[in-house]
């Protein structure tokens, strides 16, 4: 059978709804497992879904709501129907017997699946998260066992993921875990002074190589001018023509949204306000 | 391509028989009866992350993608904490089963205690265009029957260019008497005094995120090793503009074809008005005549039946048009401030060369 290579990318929105389970988790339960979803490439998998399964574990027995899974997975196809059962993930840090068996009935619904793990007890103080693919071991003909085989996991994001995910980042530094969404030139501002930010260590860097306290590394100059290079020298005359042709067409649209806004509102107004019919209005609004 | 209107599939559910052991659908909660201003929104980071995948991975392409908002009102607030996806509508006869689809989903949901009231909905659009008749009826409907209820608009070409664009939206109580009156001629708005403005209203949100989603977020920051973009600071944005005026000019040569009809069911009503009183006139004078003549005076003809009054052109699509320019407008204000600000920018950066 083969052996994928050991890279698994998994995007966020899994690991968010992963915490998301395990907080609801049933009176009891210890862990929470549930089912991953996502697509096979050549090296690689893609995990971009996952929903939880309900589950029963004790000591001696662990029982698992397969129908209920075999159902979310046909829902969930009806969506996005180019993903498949990947593998499955369990909350916790340790692999344990019970693993074994889910994984084996894992097996049956997906060729050679992976296990994520999500230790969400925090039990090394970091969430670990770790995922295996199962290997044959032991010795052929005589007992065979199952070896959980680890492998390299990667976090990636679409673009706009991304952006979202910058957003849901600055949610950790408020106190309250909140964060109302600011709009306009704030935003921008925002940006700007991250850019600040960056520009100040790398100031500060500067300052240090200078000064002989830290050694220069060659790489880094590179990078170095690379970035100073990056400002385009253009003659001041020619860039300010470009500066104010740029700045009259957004104050034009400015104007003109305005001035629609206005019509609008005035026609509104004289809709509404119309007692008299016989009183005929004709406007008309030319854009160019 | 039938539009997916998930309000139908919401009233189906109430047809089932009583009686009969429901257990994946919203319990009845008390309805709360609270002012608008005072119920703020708080949203959990997951909703976020999944309608943004949902736009990324089924919806290239204008097509819409819409879904469901599960969560629960706690208090005053309202929080919304998990969604799902409703699928596209490929076949006619897919609707029977995007009844069964929501209601497996939200049965399923409630195995593994996720909540499973109904709040709202989501939806994706395109540049801003969202107003419509389509959302108008839906949202009536999801208000209607959940007082709390809001639609989220999620705008992913926004949010690509560096700002995740995320408003919640819902009907002001003027316009849900309208709607439920459904008396759109422009005496009803008239009486109701509906703007364009009143129509919808924001709603703030606020991303609100447990202690483990925060230990997860610092994790990933640790771990993640995408270089930072920013597309935020992008100076090219003609391409946008141009796209966001051409559909406001498309807008507005609209709502210049309302107007027209609008004028010449005045003027219509005006000459009527005309032709009315000449009859009347004329009638008199004959009257007047056939009296002096000694003649009986003809019978009394029942004008209204005579000149029927043209028909009152619904107001609503001007209404909703009038909204969408303002919408489109709000948005093209928005984007020229940040890019005067880039552009200022800009300058300040080559002036120090």
């Amino acid at each position: 059978m083969s052996v994928f290579g050991p890279v698994v990318k998994i995007h966020p929105v899994v690991l968010a709804s992963i915490s998301d389970s395990y907080e609801r988790r049933n009176e009891g339960a210890s862990r929470v497992i549930g089912t991953l979803l996502g697509t096979i490439d050549k090296h690689s998998i893609e995990v971009t879904n996952c929903f939880s399964v309900p589950h029963n574990e004790s000591e001696d027995e662990v029982a698992v709501d397969m129908e209920f899974a075999k159902n979310m997975y046909e829902l969930h196809k009806r969506v996005s129907p180019t993903e498949v059962i990947i593998g499955w993930y369990a909350t916790g840090f340790d692999i344990t017997e019970h693993s074994v068996l889910i994984h084996e009935y894992y097996s049956r619904e997906a060729t050679n699946p992976i296990h994520l793990t999500v230790d969400t007890a925090l039990q090394s103080g970091k969430m670990n998260i770790r995922a295996y693919v199962s290997a044959q071991m032991g010795v052929p003909g005589k007992t065979v066992g199952v070896m959980f085989t680890p492998l390299t996991v990667k976090y990636i994001h679409y673009d706009t993921e991304r952006i979202g995910m910058d957003l849901l980042q600055r949610t950790r530094l408020a106190t309250t875990r909140t964060k109302g969404l600011t709009s306009d030139l704030s935003q921008v501002g925002g940006a700007a002074a991250r850019i600040q930010d960056m520009l100040t260590t790398v100031l500060a860097y500067i300052e240090d190589v200078l000064s002989g306290k830290v050694t220069a590394d060659n790489s880094v100059g590179r990078f170095l001018m690379d970035l100073v290079n990056k400002v385009p020298t253009i003659s001041a005359e020619d860039f300010e023509n470009m500066l104010n042709s740029n700045i009259n067409d957004l104050l034009m649209v400015t104007y003109l949204s305005n001035l629609t806004q206005a019509q609008i509102a005035l026609n509104e107004k004289l809709v509404l306000e119309i007692k008299m019919l016989p009183v005929i209005y004709l406007f008309s609004l030319a854009l160019p | 391509m039938p539009h997916l209107e998930p309000w139908q599939n919401f009233s189906c559910l109430g047809a089932l028989r009583p009686g009969v052991p429901n257990p994946g659908l919203r319990d009845p909660h008390p309805v709360l009866s609270l002012s608008w201003s005072e119920l703020s929104f708080c949203l959990r980071s997951q909703v976020v992350l999944k309608i943004i995948k949902h736009y990324q991975e089924e919806g290239q392409g204008s097509e819409v993608v819409q879904g469901v908002l599960l969560g629960l009102v706690v208090d005053d607030r309202l929080e919304i904490t998990n969604c799902f996806p409703f699928p596209q509508h490929t076949e006619d006869d897919a609707d029977f089963d995007e009844v069964q689809y929501q209601m497996e989903m939200m049965r399923s949901l409630r195995h593994v205690n996720i909540d499973h009231l109904h709040v709202g909905w989501y939806q994706s659009t395109y540049y801003g265009s969202f107003v419509s008749r389509a959302l108008l009826d839906s949202q009536f409907s999801y208000q209607h029957a959940i007082e709390e209820s809001v639609v989220l608009i999620y705008d992913p070409i926004k949010t690509a260019q560096g700002s995740l664009s995320l408003k919640a939206y819902r009907l002001t109580p003027k316009l849900m008497e309208i709607c439920k009156e459904k008396d759109f001629t422009p005496e009803g708005l008239k009486k109701a005094s509906i703007g364009f403005e009143n129509m919808f209203e924001e709603v703030p949100i606020v991303i609100k995120n447990s202690h483990l989603i925060s230990v997860l977020m610092w994790e990933l920051e640790d771990k993640s090793t995408a270089a930072d973009k920013h597309e935020l600071l992008n100076l090219s944005s003609s391409n946008h503009l141009e796209k966001s005026l051409q559909l406001l000019m498309d807008r507005v040569d609209d709502l210049n074809q309302e107007i027209v009809k609008y004028n010449t069911y005045s003027r219509n009503l005006s000459k009527q008005q005309q032709q009315k009183h000449q009859y009347i006139q004329r009638r008199q004078q004959e009257n007047a005549q056939r009296q002096s003549r000694g003649e009986p005076p003809l019978p009394e003809e029942d004008i209204t039946k005579l000149f029927k009054p043209p028909q009152a052109p619904p107001r609503m699509d001007s209404l909703l048009i009038a909204g969408q320019i303002n919408n489109y407008c709000q948005n093209v204000k928005e984007f020229t401030s940040q890019n005067l600000g880039k552009l200022f920018m800009a300058e300040a950066l080559q002036g120090h060369n």
